[in-house]
């Protein structure tokens, strides 16, 4: 059977699994029509979300869950049955910052930047200028792994530095008249700053934590059941766009398509940079090859693990500076629907793992995991830190955290 | 009441200006700078602001909303419940609020009502402008079209029109498709 679907998105590499479905012909295969809505801003997409003029949406992951818990809003219940990818975000500070606390020509040691960075955060709040970040949203993950990072390297967010949202076209704007220091960002927003000379990548978010959930496909609850045929064709069709996304032969042309003015209206060459995982990190420089930047396919990285969102909302609650609710880390955790994302791909050749919950972060190197189908290997997933998340445990994790 | 206007388009921000200037109890703030945007706001202290729904700075803005210490009302997007009909009407007409807290819906409604039926008349002058240049820009490229047919083929004027109207029947597209088709031909083939 036949269905449209309208998706909103932002100009944003990450955005490129549903693009590509409709353009490489992926979702007509599945029997979809897919219609691109692109918009500036989170809040547009989430309004076009939530009043029926897109049935569904790539967001920014924390979104989908302070949307449900009805965070800044009347709650309205979002369901995520599809991760758009991990990672593919970076940090990137202005050159004469960058120049203190990073050796040139390389992305930095996640620990060393972070304690040389305290070091000017604390000289810059002695005069009365604190250092200030960029992030996308509040309610992101790049607000989020900012934190983290910050938090594990002796800089409190709250206190020490001042963090403020900057949409991502404006960031290199931001960063150039000296309204921010820094900004974590996803691509191509980087590399323009990078390309104006606005600053230096230091940092990649996949160097914080090495498996983190980053864009979801996002859609009401209520859409989701109704067009509950739709939804898991389109899962399907972003799982083949996600197959041909990573594969090396199709960059060039990938790029191009993302390039065009319907969708990134970029540079078909700084998106190309992030799709190969090979970023400029100053201007003039050499490329730097960090693999797994952006991480869309491999290792079913587009499996909404349950303990993706449970960590999630740790966050939330960590930097609300809120009490831990066993009620609402119950209705956050069920915004990841595993079972729909394993009813669409029951009986394809994709692998399915066994369980829908995992420790996040424990994993140093190669490791087989039981599956429910195929075969599955996941690669070393931790945070820089080395503390692991264990689902059973939310309050203990937080309780660890500095 | 003090209402806040936000939109990059300084044209439609004064045709929704003026529509609620005919409310005597409002101040207006009509604001199309994106510069220093957060500032701005906290200068103006408004109780209501209406801003474009695609308005790339509305994350900055609702961050601020959110966190912001320094505002002594805070301010929530225009989501009452009960409202979400004259919601979802905004939404559909491209206009996104926010209300300062515990302000009455009854002055709220009439001010949005207003803002929305200015942005669909808006939204509608600006369909008919792009629709009436796009008539004169087909209108210019069939005549050139006929007058090549005219010269190259030595046909009549309602002749050169004839074979363009078959072409297009023939071929399920618009004249102007065809008239653009010949035209570019006719180019690449040396004429001018």
């Amino acid at each position: 059977m036949a269905h449209d679907l309208t998706i909103g998105f932002l100009p944003l590499v990450d955005a490129c699994l549903p693009i590509l479905a409709r353009e490489h012909g992926f979702a007509e295969a599945e029997g979809l029509t897919l219609t691109m809505v692109r918009d500036m801003s989170w809040a547009t997409v989430l309004d076009r979300l939530l009043y029926g003029h897109s049935d569904a949406a790539h967001l920014v992951a924390p979104l989908a869950i302070a949307t449900t818990l009805g965070r800044g809003r009347p709650a309205a219940p979002l369901s995520v049955p599809f991760v758009l990818g991990l990672n593919g975000n970076a940090i990137t500070l202005r050159g004469d910052l960058a120049d203190r606390v990073c050796p040139p020509g390389v992305l930095g040691d996640p620990r060393a930047v972070g304690e040389a960075l305290a070091v000017v955060a604390r000289e810059r709040k002695a005069a009365g200028r604190p250092l200030r970040f960029g992030v996308v949203h509040r309610y992101s993950s790049h607000n989020y792994m900012l934190r983290y990072w910050l938090a594990a390297c002796g800089v409190r967010p709250d206190a020490d530095v001042e963090i403020s949202t900057v949409a991502p076209p404006f960031c290199a704007d931001a960063l150039e008249a000296g309204e921010v220091d820094g900004i974590c960002v996803g691509e191509p927003w980087n590399s323009v700053a990078v390309e104006r000379g606005a600053g230096r990548i230091v940092l990649a978010s996949a160097q914080i934590w090495r498996r983190g959930v980053e864009k979801v496909l996002a859609l009401r609850e209520s859409v989701m059941e109704e067009k509950r045929e739709a939804a898991e064709a389109l899962i399907r069709a972003l799982i083949a766009a996600g197959r041909h996304f990573v594969d090396p032969a199709n960059w060039e042309a990938n790029a191009a398509i993302l390039a065009r003015p319907e969708y990134l209206d970029g540079s078909a060459e700084l998106i190309r940079r992030a799709i190969s995982d090979r970023l400029l990190l100053a201007r003039g420089g050499e490329a730097v090859h960090y693999p797994d930047f952006m991480f869309q396919y491999r290792e079913a990285a587009n499996f909404p693990w349950v303990s993706q969102a449970e960590w999630l909302y740790t966050q939330m609650i960590r930097w609300e500076h809120a009490d831990f609710s066993p009620d609402e880390a119950a209705r956050a955790a069920r915004v990841f629907r595993p079972d729909v994302y394993r009813a669409a791909l029951l009986g394809t050749s994709e692998p399915l793992p066994g369980a829908s919950s995992k420790v996040e972060g424990s994993l140093a190197g190669l490791t087989a995991v039981g599956t429910q189908q195929g075969t599955m290997t996941l690669e070393n997933n931790r945070f820089f830190d080395g503390i692991a998340f264990d689902p059973h445990d939310l309050a203990g994790y937080l309780k660890r955290l500095p | 009441m003090r209402i806040a206007i936000v939109d990059e388009s300084a044209t439609r921000a004064a045709v929704i200006g003026e529509g609620l200037a005919a409310f005597d109890d409002c101040e207006l703030f009509v604001v199309t700078e994106r510069r220093g945007l957060v500032a701005r706001i906290a200068e103006i202290d408004p109780d209501i602001v209406l801003m474009d729904l695609g308005n790339p700075s509305r994350d900055m803005l609702e961050e601020y909303f959110a966190v912001s210490r320094a505002l002594a009302r805070p301010i929530a997007m225009f989501v009452d419940e009960s409202d979400d009909e004259a919601i979802a009407a905004s939404i559909d007409a491209g206009v996104s609020s926010y209300v300062v807290d515990g302000l009455a819906a009854h002055r709220i409604r009439p001010i949005l009502d207003l803002a929305v039926r200015r942005f669909n008349a808006f939204s509608r002058l600006q369909a008919d402008l792009a629709e009436a240049k796009g008539k004169l820009a087909d209108r210019e490229t069939v005549d050139r079209a006929k007058r090549i047919l005219m010269d190259s083929r030595g046909l009549a004027e309602p002749q050169a029109y004839a074979e363009l109207r078959k072409a297009a029947m023939d071929q399920g597209k618009r004249i102007a498709e065809i008239a653009e088709a010949v035209v570019t031909a006719h180019r690449l083939m040396g004429g001018t």
